[in-house]
């Protein structure tokens, strides 16, 4: 149980980072993972150059897991290109869908690491998974306008 | 809150005769995450008895053969085993046998109804199927309570004929506003389809009072009897009602098999929903002429080991006893809500303590998601289902997203729900809420 929720979940559940949508996002992104009813809506706000992430913003409601991986994606997200972004979710994807085998990388993923318990629970991997859909989907809709 | 101290349910069930049960069930005695299963998810699906899990096994060992065609002697004895459990599953009902029709579950026994009419609708079955068309402006209701697999099949119905769908409406308790279903059915109302039991809440609906407003007007009904037929004594001629249907999984029975009642005049002046082999009279390149009810509804290799081990579970709850069972299930319930109402910062959704209710509990525990109440007990191998259990709309009313339900059945013992108790008390320490 622990491992699963370690105690950087259990609080970030409580007291979320990034919360909160403003206006003028350069894209937004709605995910919903109908078992559960989870949801979320995530916006990108870039920087002038149009290409680092000035910050991540997010309204939503879910489980532990979801609402606490929200928060850790918008803490990552900050300063990186929309680039470097999308490799580290894809970085992020394979060690939850690794069922335990993968270590996620602290360097590139930061405090995220913490949900690395999640993926031996293969129920819960799209929990986690849900915020980091929806900014995969916003860099999309970035590059798309390009 | 004033304390309310029901009257107590009389156990059903001596220690040792509940234990006899419990041996009956293979699964049961097995560990989950280091633990004894504690299994109250009887709500998704039952356990099996060594009884049905052997009788499927036995047939395909020394009775199988396609039913309804074929002269061999294998073939004979299956269609006769088939046509047995036809009989078995209709006496438990109170039904005829020509009344039951075989369906892969209850979903699609639902969705039969509603395509047959459809069918109707768009001119097939003959002058017979007039009574079933409907009109741009007719009404087909239901209640807010109703799982997705009582509501979306006449969402779709109605967008495919111009019917219009109204729904009874459930007041802050969840309870069913008769006083509303007393407005809304009228002489437009051509359908009422409604549960019995809700999966939810596990309240149970007054089916008398809503067929006698539905015959005032000459509605169909269409009864969801997926969590009454496992857990209650159940005679659907008595009840009144059109048409009925329930799952064999839910009731000790194998998956892949739901049954569909259908009062016999209806059934026969329905048109079929799904067409081919071993449902017609006569073929031409043309056309086809089909047969009576059930066969009429039973196109394709049907679902023969699947019916016999459903009958066999009916005949397993019958030497139990369904009156012994439902009282057993009773006295869960009320544990289970006596018990849920006690911890802080947890909200028991639908019929307060001491109000009737069958054995599962529905609860919300304040500032945790019901995914993660789930997980928790999961750890401990406690089974329960968490989400929104296919009723989305009663969980938009009652102002939830999800929330947790343990479901008992015959084989729950006092411990269970007191070790599943327990873990809710320690889930909300860990998780640390507040009330």
């Amino acid at each position: 149980m622990e491992s699963l929720y370690q105690e950087v979940i259990l609080d970030l559940s409580r007291s979320p980072h990034g919360r909160g949508l403003e206006e003028h996002a350069a894209a937004e992104s709605h995910q919903l993972n109908p078992t559960c009813g989870d949801e979320i809506t995530l916006q990108l706000h870039l920087d002038a150059d149009g290409e680092h992430i000035r910050a991540v913003r997010w309204e939503g409601h879910g489980c532990a897991i979801s609402q606490a991986s929200a928060s850790l994606f918008s803490d990552l997200a900050p300063g990186l290109t929309t680039a470097e972004l999308a490799e580290r979710i894809e970085l992020f994807r394979v060690a939850m869908r690794s069922r335990g085998t993968i270590e996620p990388d602290e360097e590139l993923l930061g405090d995220a690491v913490a949900l690395s318990g999640v993926s031996r629970y293969v129920a819960r991997v799209k929990c986690a998974m849900l915020a980091w859909v929806a900014g995969e989907d916003a860099i999309q809709q970035v590059a798309a306008a390009h | 809150m004033t304390a309310i101290s029901p009257a107590p349910i009389a156990p059903a069930f001596t220690n040792a005769e509940l234990a006899a049960v419990r041996a009956d069930f293979p699964l049961l005695g097995v560990a989950v995450n280091g633990h004894p299963l504690v299994y109250l998810d009887s709500g998704a699906t039952s356990q099996k008895p060594r009884s049905v899990i052997d009788v499927e096994r036995d047939y395909y060992e020394t009775e199988n053969a396609a039913v309804h065609r074929g002269a061999h002697t294998l073939a004979a004895l299956a269609t006769e085993r088939f046509e047995d459990a036809r009989a078995t599953v209709a006496r438990f009902v109170g039904a005829r046998a020509d009344e039951i029709v075989w369906t892969s579950n209850a979903t699609e026994a639902i969705n039969l109804v509603a395509y047959a009419i459809g069918n109707a609708t768009a001119g097939r079955g003959g002058t017979a199927a007039e009574r079933f068309r409907l009109a741009p402006g007719d009404e087909i209701v239901v209640t807010e309570l109703e799982h997705h697999a009582n509501l979306i099949p006449w969402q779709e119905l109605a967008a495919r004929t111009g019917a219009v769908l109204r729904f009874i409406p459930v007041d802050d308790a969840g309870a069913l506003r008769m006083d509303e279903a007393a407005r809304l059915i009228g002489p437009r109302t051509r359908i009422l389809a409604f549960t019995h039991v809700s999966n939810v809440l596990g309240s149970v609906t007054p089916v008398g009072e809503l067929v006698e407003l539905a015959r005032e007007v000459g509605a169909l009904t269409v009864l969801d009897a997926c969590q009454s037929a496992p857990h209650l004594s159940l005679d659907l001629a008595a009840l009144g009602v059109d048409f009925a249907a329930f799952s064999g999984h839910k009731m000790l029975g194998p998956t892949g098999i739901g049954v569909l009642y259908g009062r016999r005049e209806l059934l026969n002046a329905l048109p079929p929903f799904l067409t081919g082999g071993s449902m017609i009279t006569t073929v031409t390149m043309e056309s086809a002429e089909y047969l009576p009810a059930p066969q009429r509804f039973e196109a394709g290799t049907q679902r023969v080991s699947q019916a016999i081990a459903l009958a066999t579970a009916v005949d397993y709850l019958q030497s139990v006893g369904v009156e012994r069972i439902a009282q057993h299930e009773a006295r869960l319930g009320a544990r289970l809500v006596e018990g849920l109402a006690r911890i802080p910062g947890v909200t028991v959704l639908g019929p307060a303590v001491g109000e009737h209710r069958v054995g599962l509990a529905t609860f919300d525990v304040a500032g945790v998601h019901s995914h993660d109440v789930g997980q928790f007990l999961d750890d401990r191998g406690i089974a329960v289902r968490v989400g929104h259990h296919c009723a989305q709309p009663l969980h938009r009313r009652l102002g939830r997203v999800s929330s947790t339900r343990a479901s008992a059945y015959l084989y729950t013992t006092d411990d269970e729900v007191d070790a599943f108790l327990a873990g809710v008390v320690a889930a909300t320490a860990f998780f640390g809420v507040s009330a």
